[in-house]
């Protein structure tokens, strides 16, 4: 079957959190960047301002958007379907998404992928991922 | 200082009803505390604790004490979704223990079949505010798939098959058949639950609990007071509470707060798993039964599909019953809140006042544990461990 694109929404505004501007800002120009604890260099998701590690200050850095697949389901009941997943990012951390432009048949666990910017109906384009 | 038996459950009452267009949530919740006092042989006047979460409308506790009219000196509205009645138990215990109530009353009652909410299917939008909103609501995450995702990475891990987790289902089809006001009386076959259509892939749509319309209540009282009234004693002697969450970024989706929420309970009691003789263990899907089952230690990690299948949480046949009111995934699952018809159906055992069909002998051990929230994202196990004493 074709993959068809759910119309993603989007709740509130990037300054909704103005802590995170740095990843809405990535976003709009087609790169993933997240945020990474300064005192023990281990990435963060979901992004925040705060290390959720020692309560100490993150830098914003872009990573690769490479990652594989650490677990998904297809929404068969939706209309269109869709895949959620976690991505395991190669920088560490997992992360929510969809997978896209994709056979939903041929998902697997392990899969490589690769991020991808998917516009939304109210806000900026966000991070989903394709079979790299 | 061990506040194992420091406090009984005395009343225990489930509204009847799964589908009441003609009532409030407001109603639904007085009338549940009406049936519980009326259970426990108290009045309204003789409670002075009052325990709701966010199924209450209004903020906190305060309308619900304002319309029930209830004068209390203690309050508690801890919010973690489905088992927040379970984490009521254990702040009523502590809350009685330390003198601050004597008569602690908790209510659940919700009516989201009426108002036609698709709970599992569709994903609801919260406040923007909420840390992780924004980066997780675009995605679509709703209920079912959010578990569906915790059963993909188990199967992978661990071999888990979608027939093993059909074998929950019928368990609870086998007991919901002796209750008049389950939603679903049919006995179920593995067949029937692996060929109904797939929801969330690998969840299929017998893997979800029911969506109705009800509510419950208990009145928690000490010990003094509760020898003091006429229904059979149950004691509770264990109590844990955990979250779980994404940490950071190191998500686990193989395992649930119950590996935490577990073994302060079991301290607390005393006790150990194999002493266990009825178990109620939240069901909003197969999948959520099934990991508990390992997280509590009833079997080794990993080992929950061999553990569930060929009937062996049905009662009379299997080694652990559990949940022979049906459970959230025939009977009533209500307000999409499970965790106080857990404590309700363990009562029930303890009291010897379950169906005769499903009552398991000499029941003198029961364990009610719930999770709340999402088991996919953030939620929190509570478990609590009863006695009849």
């Amino acid at each position: 079957m074709a993959f068809v694109q759910r119309k993603v929404p989007f709740v509130g505004t990037p300054e909704t959190n103005p802590e995170t501007k740095p990843f809405w800002d990535g976003c709009a120009a087609g790169k993933l960047v997240i945020s990474r604890c300064k005192d023990t260099g281990k990435y963060i998701w979901y992004p925040r301002g705060i290390s959720p590690y020692t309560f100490g200050p993150v830098e914003w850095v872009e990573v690769s958007g490479k990652g594989k697949i650490y677990t998904f389901s297809v929404m068969e009941r939706a209309n269109p379907p869709y895949a959620i997943a976690y991505v395991e990012l190669a920088e560490g951390p997992k992360m929510m998404t969809n997978i896209v432009d994709c056979d939903f048949s041929k998902l697997q666990i392990g899969q490589a992928v690769q991020v991808k910017f998917v516009p939304t109906e109210s806000g900026p384009p966000m991070p989903m991922f394709a079979p790299a | 200082m061990s506040l194992k038996g420091k406090a009984y459950i005395a009343g225990a009452w489930e509204h009847p009803t799964r589908k009441a267009t003609d009532k409030s949530v407001t109603l639904l919740h007085a009338e549940c505390a009406k049936g519980a006092l009326e259970d426990a042989g108290l009045s309204k006047d003789d409670v002075d604790g009052y325990f709701c979460a966010g199924d209450a409308p209004g903020m906190g506790p305060m309308s619900m004490v304002d319309y029930m009219n209830l004068k209390v000196r203690h309050l508690d509205s801890t919010d973690v979704g489905g088992s927040s009645y379970q984490v009521a138990v254990g702040h009523a215990l502590e809350a009685i223990a330390a003198g601050r109530c004597n008569i602690a009353l908790i209510t659940l009652a919700g009516r989201p079949r009426s108002e036609g909410q698709a709970t599992g299917t569709a994903p609801r939008a919260g406040n923007p505010a909420q840390a992780e909103m924004q980066f997780e609501y675009p995605y679509g995450p709703a209920t079912a798939n959010m578990y569906a995702m915790c059963a993909m990475r188990h199967m992978h891990e661990y071999g888990t098959t979608s027939e093993q987790l059909a074998w929950i289902k019928v368990a609870a089809s086998h007991h919901a058949q002796y209750n008049p006001h389950a939603m679903l009386q049919n006995v179920v076959t593995v067949e029937d639950v692996v060929n109904s259509p797939m929801v969330a892939s690998p969840l299929h749509r017998l893997d979800c609990c029911v969506i109705s319309d009800g509510g419950g209540a208990l009145v928690v009282t000490r010990p003094e007071i509760a020898k003091s009234l006429k229904r059979p004693l149950v004691k509770v002697i264990g109590v844990g509470e955990s979250p779980k969450h994404q940490m950071g970024g190191d998500v686990d989706l193989v395992y649930s707060a119950a590996r935490w929420s577990g073994p302060p309970a079991w301290e607390m009691a005393g006790i150990k798993p194999s002493d266990i003789k009825y178990a109620s263990i939240y069901d909003s899907f197969t999948i959520t039964v099934l990991m508990q089952l390992e997280d509590l230690g009833f079997c080794e990690k990993g080992q929950g599909g061999k553990f569930v299948a060929d009937g062996n949480l049905i009662s009379g046949t299997g080694k652990l019953p559990f949940n022979t009111d049906g459970g959230g995934l025939c009977s009533n699952h209500p307000a999409n809140r499970g965790g106080i018809t857990k404590i309700i159906e363990a009562v029930r055992q303890l009291r010897g006042e379950a169906h005769p069909k499903v009552q398991v002998p000499n029941c003198n051990l029961a364990i009610a544990h719930g999770t709340g929230g999402s088991l996919g994202t953030r939620h929190c196990g509570c478990t609590v461990i009863l006695e009849r004493e």
